[in-house]
């Protein structure tokens, strides 16, 4: 049974990869998870500077869902080389880092940093955190920002350049394209749903931000479409995320047409879900004599709804 | 390490209309355990949506076997939400997945320092099993325990088995003195000799641990405060709990109080 994945020029030993933002640097699980036996880990967003990030309350708890905003608080890429790579190396696990900007050229550099140091597998751009006003939507959110980005990181780096897009748009296929137009080795979607909890008795927004972004299963289904419709349109990898909580929810998008997903509010909930969502791959992919998983990608049929395949 | 058990409900001991005290089967994560950690506990079926998340609670006692061994754990919980009123209702055999222990736990010390407890409301929860461990080493403690009236006070006889010496005060006046709890505490702190080591450790409503905090700073008197935030996953992935502390740097800086706390050094937090 082949669990392996390719995202352009890296192989994943599995489609399953540590959500950024949802996994600190990795290193704060070591204890509880054999990271070499993940896909992947991706770390926290990281700026060129420290970075404090929001005041607390920084999440609140939604219908089968939560909202955050952390505010992108961070160590800095120089310190995340210094004191985090090294322990990841060793753990040997798949490190693909998160890498924010305020400006173009900070993305630039932050991922010239990354491609210097050993031990870095692949670089997520993030160009899609909707918490804090100076950090790539700006680009997200512009098809024109979204190729500059890509393609000025794609000039000095030989990483995998992996974008994550926001679903804060009307039409993500676009910027699906814009960014393998850019260069991309791959899309990875969706970030989280800009949106708000207001407490009623007080008036006062449940988040110091007052805006948040929404994850959980809440918004899986609105995900899994998006992938799709990323599907149509590139032919980049997909990297799919967004309430997957066991294995079927992993299927789904990798039917959806994603090579690859990300989990994130599930490993709060529980952190032991790893090897429970390894195990429920194996178990289909052998009810369903598929011997690699990869020849699940984009198989979606149809051709017919369920509803008029079962006459109803 | 921490474990996650499927722990079973061994008992629900309602303690008024909002308060109750829950015992889990949890041997190991009980064997693990020292004062001031705390475990996440996911109050409906893991599947379940509603509430998605673990929620965070002090180890409120070890609960122990006929031969000494250590079964499982108790938490301390008051009614606020979705899920602690699920915990309120929770009956003998249900099931909960609580992993734990977590956190950093309160540094004990030795005599000749007495330490001095100070809870509010249901701050009570991790100073059961403290005083255990302050009693097994002979320190004298003192629980300033501070609630809103006199059927807010619990397992006081729990304590004064332990020799514990009880200062309590209600915000009605109902028992013990009327007002909050920092004002004895004060008190007490002003008339002791500045060379009879106090350790001070607290925990409750955020304004009760700043003022405790700052008491204590004021008599240069050492603080450890357990704080409560709002958790996402108890292990450092989410950056959700963060207090923001004074660093060796001086600069002001969000910690992760599921990590480098929940007990953390009073003067070093920045209080609004």
């Amino acid at each position: 049974m082949d669990l392996s994945v390719r995202i352009g020029s890296l192989t994943l030993k599995n489609p399953l990869l540590a959500a950024s933002g949802c996994f600190g640097y990795g290193v704060e699980y070591a204890d509880v998870v054999d990271l070499s036996s993940l896909g992947g880990v991706v770390s926290k967003g990281l700026f060129l500077a420290e970075r404090e990030g929001h005041p607390a309350p920084r999440i609140v708890e939604t219908p089968a869902g939560m909202l955050n905003a952390i505010g992108l608080q961070g160590i800095g890429v120089r310190r995340f080389v210094d004191e985090k790579l090294p322990e990841l190396r060793a753990r040997k696990a798949t490190v693909v880092v998160n890498v924010c900007g305020t400006t173009l050229d900070e993305y630039v550099e932050v991922s010239r940093i990354l491609s210097d140091a050993d031990g870095v597998d692949a670089i997520e751009l993030n160009i899609s955190c909707p918490n804090i006003k100076e950090g790539g939507i700006q680009f997200g959110c512009s098809l024109a920002g979204t190729f500059d980005v890509v393609s000025a990181v794609r000039n000095v780096t030989r990483l995998p350049v992996i974008p994550k897009l926001t679903p804060n748009v009307t039409d993500v296929a676009s910027f699906a394209r814009a960014a393998e137009d850019g260069g991309a080795d791959a899309v990875s979607l969706v970030n989280t749903f800009l949106a708000m909890v207001i407490d009623v008795e007080t008036r006062r927004p449940k988040i110091s931000n007052i805006v948040g972004g929404l994850s959980g299963p809440a918004i899986r289904p609105i995900a899994v479409r998006m992938v799709y419709e990323c599907r149509q349109t590139v032919k980049i990898p997909i990297i799919g995320m967004g309430g997957i909580a066991d294995a079927r929810d992993a299927l789904e998008f990798m039917i959806a047409g994603a090579t690859a997903v990300q989990v994130g509010t599930a490993n709060f909930v529980d952190p032991f879900i790893w090897s429970k969502l390894l195990a429920g791959m194996r178990e289909y992919m052998e009810r369903h004599n598929i011997a690699r998983i990869a020849d699940l990608v984009g198989t979606i049929d149809t051709g017919h709804t369920v509803a008029e395949r079962s006459g109803v | 390490m921490p474990i996650d058990v499927a722990a079973d409900v061994i008992a629900n001991q309602p303690l008024s209309a909002d308060y109750n005290v829950l015992a889990l089967a949890a041997p190991a994560i009980a064997a693990a355990s020292a004062p001031g950690q705390f475990v996440m506990i996911k109050a409906n079926a893991p599947a379940l949506n509603d509430p998605l998340l673990r929620r965070p609670f002090s180890v409120f006692e070890i609960l122990r076997g006929a031969d000494g061994t250590r079964t499982g754990i108790s938490i301390l919980s008051k009614r606020i939400g979705v899920s602690t009123q699920l915990l309120y209702d929770a009956r003998p055999g249900q099931r909960m997945a609580c992993l734990g222990p977590l956190g950093r736990p309160f540094t004990i010390v030795e005599p000749p320092t007495e330490a001095w407890i100070v809870a509010g409301g249901v701050g009570l929860a991790p100073f059961a099993t403290l005083a255990e461990h302050l009693r097994a080493r002979g320190v004298h403690s003192t629980l300033f325990y501070g609630a809103r009236r006199a059927a807010d006070l619990f397992y006081l006889d729990f304590f004064r088995a332990l020799d514990v010496e009880l200062v309590l005060t209600t915000e009605d006046g109902s028992a013990g003195e009327r007002g909050r709890v920092v004002a004895p505490l004060d008190r007490r702190l002003s008339s002791r000799s500045p060379t009879a080591p106090v350790m001070i450790y607290a925990c409750g409503p955020e304004r009760m641990l700043a003022a405790t905090a700052q008491t204590a700073m004021k008599y240069g008197r050492p603080c450890q405060v357990s704080v409560e935030r709002i958790m996402g996953c108890g292990l450092g992935g989410c950056y959700s709990c963060v207090v923001p502390m004074r660093g060796d740097d001086g600069g002001a800086h969000h910690v992760r109080s599921c990590l480098a706390g929940p007990v953390l050094a009073g003067d070093q937090i920045l209080w609004d």
